[in-house]
């Protein structure tokens, strides 16, 4: 069942001056400037001289500048780009003991992955996320969103030496993303976001993760914002089952297949808030805002405005910088363009069980 | 007495310095895959990495050796999308894996490309015949599930050009002991009623093309009923299957109900996982099934993982190859 998506009202800007508020947010991911890469370079390098404390100087930086370039497209709520993650499974794996490194694993041609193996029981032991957020907090105007990976897609994506079967995993792991959940919400957090890709390959096993989901959510107020993001699956397999998820919303990429899928979300009910991609992120060409415009109204189709929240498909890390910079700013001109023309009236709402 | 073989699927992982070495030569991109006309820097990388992983199976001590098909950066698909009239397609989901590979569009007619034969005949100058070379190929049918067909216009005449081509690539290899077909897409996604027959006819036309020993082998999980009734029609020396993946009480119960040839091919390690197994563990999952089915008298047992082996990191990758080769070893020869 879902929670409270009414909470999305805490996110509507002071100085928001339409009635109607789209929600506008980031999945997380961001490309890493080219300094940054090289910084890391010299800090894995012993002999370069750059340390630990440097890199972490140089995080910050990264951290505070793409932050504040969220703010300047005019989002809504901010992440900083996820600068300090190499991977998404990788930086959780190294922060909970159980998990080992053996070494890269092809996913394909030449694109490799750190894949970790569980070799005892998952524990709790530093945060994960707790500095991170911390920092994006204190230099951020916006709200602060974290994405977190979810506990399915990190036992999927991993080799399982210790557990019976990878649900059994995935359960202790959603254990400790509720334990992180709740520092996170101690120090201010109020909207978190569970990736979970791994569900799109294998949704035949959703009851899975909407069991993690009631592990991760367990004890967590009603006024912190819960959204699960699933890219690139086949809906059908997973709808209508995700709204029995406790999410306050579900977020999903369908700019890059032109919407084709929009109206499998139609019928019975969409219970949760939508969350949808308007720009798609394996294409460098930049969408004009008359284009995201009419991407937005597919959302309309699913869920009124005021439970529509616009981002980008998925995270745009793979395109150039100024590419993914173009991409927000577009977006959020065209909510704040969407927003005047309901304000309006100007806007026909198909709504969800018209045709 | 059944004699007991330690041997693999092939498909090894890249060495992790040729990893790096060939993204930098090769680059990262769907336009930077393997397409049959390397450079001189690629080709003597591959050469290296080729030599590394025959080492590996010295120190292992395994008793057949495979190339290692290092350089099948499409996995299973590699005969296709190396051919000149096959385009390399999108990126497609390898499997249920968290792996991709380019969909071979099949343009034009397929003729012999001998590829996988120079592989293998440099192969079996590395190993110098201190040890038997064991050919691997994807079988017929998975070739043809992981193609896409823009030229035959049926499926049955697609399969069968497919069988065609393998068994001309078959005709350029070097002297070879064994030649495993890997056949997991008869698991995945299995022959409707209008193809099945044709599987084993397509499977006999690469295997009369060699004088070797061929093993069917089969993965990811038990053959359905009816596809292991029709394998049983193909003339080949043993099926391959998976005794790791959690249905394998269905393969036992195949096996009872419809038979098994007098070899067999045993997927007792899991190439997926890097859970090593102890090499009596293996020999307990390869008892397992023997045991079960009396009425067969093996002659050959292949002991081996389930999958390929590119899943894992190299460093376990040799621990199974090692296991294999002492379960193997545990007693030489054994009756069954
Ligand atoms: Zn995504």
């Amino acid at each position: 069942m879902v929670r409270n998506p009414s909470n999305r009202e805490q996110f509507r800007p002071a100085d928001h001056d339409a009635e109607h508020f789209l929600l506008t947010t980031v999945v997380g991911s961001y490309p890493k400037p080219t300094w940054l890469t090289r910084a890391k370079k010299l800090a894995d390098d012993s002999e370069s001289g750059f340390d630990e404390r440097a890199l972490a100087e140089a995080q910050d930086d990264a951290a505070r500048l793409i932050t504040h370039e969220h703010e300047r497209a005019g989002l809504d709520t901010v992440v900083d780009g996820e600068m300090r993650r190499d991977e998404m499974v990788e930086y959780f794996a190294h922060r909970i003991p159980g998990y080992e490194f053996n070494g890269p694993v092809k996913v394909w041609g030449h694109n490799y992955f750190d894949k970790p193996s569980v070799v005892s029981e998952v524990e709790y032991d530093e945060p994960w996320l707790l500095e991170e957020f911390e920092f994006t907090a204190s230099v951020a105007t916006r709200p602060v969103k974290v994405p977190i990976t979810g506990p399915y897609t990190l036992a999927r994506w991993s080799f399982n030496e210790a557990y019976d079967d990878e649900a059994a995993l995935a359960y202790d792991l959603a254990e400790l993303v509720n334990e992180e959940i709740h520092r996170l919400v101690e120090a201010g957090a109020r909207y978190v976001q569970i990736d979970e890709p791994a569900l799109a390959t294998t949704p035949g096993e959703h009851a899975i993760v909407g069991e993690c989901l009631e592990r991760i959510v367990d004890g967590v107020p009603e006024d912190v914002r819960v959204c699960l993001h699933v890219c690139y699956g086949d809906y059908s397999k997973l709808y209508p089952a995700i709204n029995d998820f406790p999410i306050d919303e579900f977020d999903v990429e369908l700019c890059n297949d032109g919407y084709e899928q929009i109206d499998v979300f139609r019928s019975p009910a969409f219970e949760p808030d939508l969350a949808l991609g308007v720009v798609d992120v394996h294409t460098a060409e930049v969408e004009s805002v008359a284009e995201i415009k009419s991407n937005i109204e597919q959302g309309l189709k699913v869920v009124s405005p005021d439970r529509l929240t616009v981002s980008p498909d998925c995270g745009v890390k793979l395109l150039p910088r100024e590419i993914a910079y173009q991409k927000l700013e577009n977006l959020a001109t065209a909510a704040r363009e969407i927003e005047a023309e309901l304000d309006a009236d100007e806007i026909e709402i198909a709504g969800p069980s018209d045709d | 007495m059944t004699e007991l073989v330690a041997t693999t699927p092939g498909l090894f992982p890249l060495p992790d310095w040729a990893k790096s070495d060939l993204a930098d030569l090769k680059g990262r991109q769907k336009a930077d895959l393997i397409s049959g006309d390397e450079s001189n820097a690629v080709v003597s990388t591959y050469e290296r990495a080729r030599a590394a992983v025959v080492d590996d199976q010295f120190d292992a001590d395994l008793d057949l050796f495979v190339e290692g098909q290092l350089r099948w950066d499409d996995m299973l698909a590699h005969p296709l999308t190396v051919h000149d009239r096959v385009e390399a397609g999108r990126i497609a989901r390898y499997y249920d894996n968290n792996n991709f590979y380019r969909d071979p569009r099949v343009v034009g007619e397929l003729t012999p490309s001998g590829d996988v034969g120079v592989e293998l005949t440099a192969a079996s100058e590395l190993i110098d015949e201190t040890a038997p070379l064991q050919a691997v190929l994807p079988g017929p049918y998975s070739l043809a599930d992981l193609a896409t067909d823009a030229y035959y216009g049926d499926e049955r005449e697609f399969l069968s050009a497919l069988a065609e081509f393998l068994a001309a690539e078959v005709d350029a290899f070097p002297d070879h002991e064994t030649l495993f077909l890997l056949e997991p897409s008869l698991v995945e996604s299995p022959p409707g009623d209008d193809v099945a027959e044709a599987v084993p006819e397509a499977i006999d036309v690469v295997a009369s093309a060699t004088d070797a020993d061929v093993v069917v082998h089969t993965y990811f999980g038990a053959l359905g009923e009816k596809t292991y009734a029709h394998l049983m029609d193909a003339d080949v020396d043993a099926f391959g299957l998976d005794l790791v993946a959690d249905d394998r009480e269905a393969t036992v119960y195949n096996a009872v109900e419809y038979g098994v040839p007098d070899a067999v091919a045993l997927g007792v390690a899991d190439g997926q996982n890097t859970r090593i197994e102890s090499a009596e563990t293996l020999r307990e999952r390869a008892s397992w099934f023997t045991e079960q089915v009396p009425m067969a008298d093996f002659d050959t047992v292949y002991l081996s993982t389930n999958t390929e082996l590119f899943y894992l990191p190299v460093n376990r990758y040799r621990e199974k190859l090692a296991a294999l080769a002492a379960a193997a070893d545990i007693e030489r020869e054994v009756s069954a």
